[in-house]
């Protein structure tokens, strides 16, 4: 975990909900926790730089543009084979997240898991026969799972001292 | 933005996008990421569209409005800042909303959602602590009765979290 300084966090428990769609944001933001413009962009710069914020700007919500259907596909890949069957998958197209996790066994074999959306499911299925093809993964133990409901899905929200200042951004149901 | 689009969005939301105008489309797609650290963001998005700061302005706070778009703002790498988890759950379907809806409530959760699966309630805990991180845990197995799967990241193997919504091809 980075040691974040004070102002940093504060900046981040102020900016994860989204900045004000205002002309000048980062004065905007500046001016709720006594930073300068200047500073919250030399902030911001530091933060993307050093990879704690992966990336800023617009975050679209896929379901509300009809990318109704999204599989979470979890695999069970044998130890030594993970990784590099990881940094396939997460090049390919239509993957959108790619994570190794901690298996839970004994009921949970799964050690692989990445995302796929598309429009309706049908395309999601597609684009997972694309890929065992491709990678040959036609041997490896896979479960697909689709999402039903989505009831909640928002940004992180980090709080660093004892008062939550997230807005919630509640799913709007549905798909 | 006009009355006609604003009333395409009303009717596009969570369905057919096609109606979006070419300036939604273009927000929508090429500014996931890189939004400029300038004083001026939107001017300078808008000077590279050919359009108004006004214009960009009032198009994102239509998305917005609309929750096509979540929000403008940062996508933090996980486990940067304080330490995440993805955690399932087996919820009997008649106590799957209430519970759901509890799960929603707690601010640590960011994603929650039924999948099709025996497992069928899937959400992700994200806590600036370890502690606090197993504290949620602990308290949602409380609340709920029911025993909590969790499922911590070891290694992230996508690095670009922008999402090509592959308007060009159509």
């Amino acid at each position: 975990m980075d040691n974040l300084t004070e102002s940093e966090q504060r900046l981040i428990e102020t900016i994860q909900g989204g900045l004000p769609l205002v002309a000048r944001p980062y004065a905007a933001v500046g001016e709720q926790i006594g930073l300068t413009e200047a500073e919250v962009i030399a902030s911001l710069a530091h933060l993307i730089q050093i990879g704690v914020i992966k990336r800023l700007g617009i975050v679209v919500r896929h379901r509300q543009l009809g990318y109704r259907a999204n599989a979470m596909v979890v695999w069970d890949v044998p130890d030594a084979q993970v990784t590099a069957i990881g940094q396939q998958l997460g090049q390919f197209d239509g993957v959108s997240l790619c994570y190794r996790r901690a298996r839970h066994l004994p009921e949970w074999p799964y050690n692989l898991y990445c995302m796929i959306h598309g429009k309706d499911r049908n395309a999601v299925l597609r684009d997972l026969d694309k890929l065992i093809a491709i990678y040959n993964l036609s041997h490896i133990p896979h479960q697909v799972l689709f999402s039903r409901r989505c009831f909640k899905q928002s940004g992180a929200c980090y709080t660093f001292r004892s008062v939550t200042i997230c807005l919630p951004q509640r799913a709007a149901g549905g798909g | 933005m006009n009355t006609k689009s604003m009333a395409m969005l009303t009717s596009i939301n969570g369905s057919d996008h096609s109606q979006l105008n070419s300036l939604q489309k273009s927000l929508l797609n090429d500014f996931q990421k890189d939004l400029p650290l300038s004083p001026t963001p939107y001017a300078d998005i808008a000077m590279q569209l050919g359009v108004t700061e006004a214009e960009v302005l009032e198009t994102l706070q239509e998305l917005q409005k609309h929750q096509i778009i979540g929000r403008v703002g940062p996508v933090f790498q996980p486990h940067r800042i304080g330490t995440s988890t993805l955690a399932a759950m087996i919820v009997p379907k008649e106590r799957l909303q209430s519970v759901a809806d509890y799960l929603s409530s707690l601010p640590e959760i960011n994603h929650n959602y039924e999948r099709e699966h025996h497992i069928n309630l899937w959400f992700v805990i994200t806590a600036t602590s370890e502690a606090h991180l197993q504290a949620v845990l602990n308290e949602i197995a409380q609340n709920t009765g029911i025993k909590v799967m969790s499922l911590p990241i070891l290694e992230n193997y996508h690095l670009d979290f922008s999402f090509d919504l592959k308007w060009r091809n159509e």
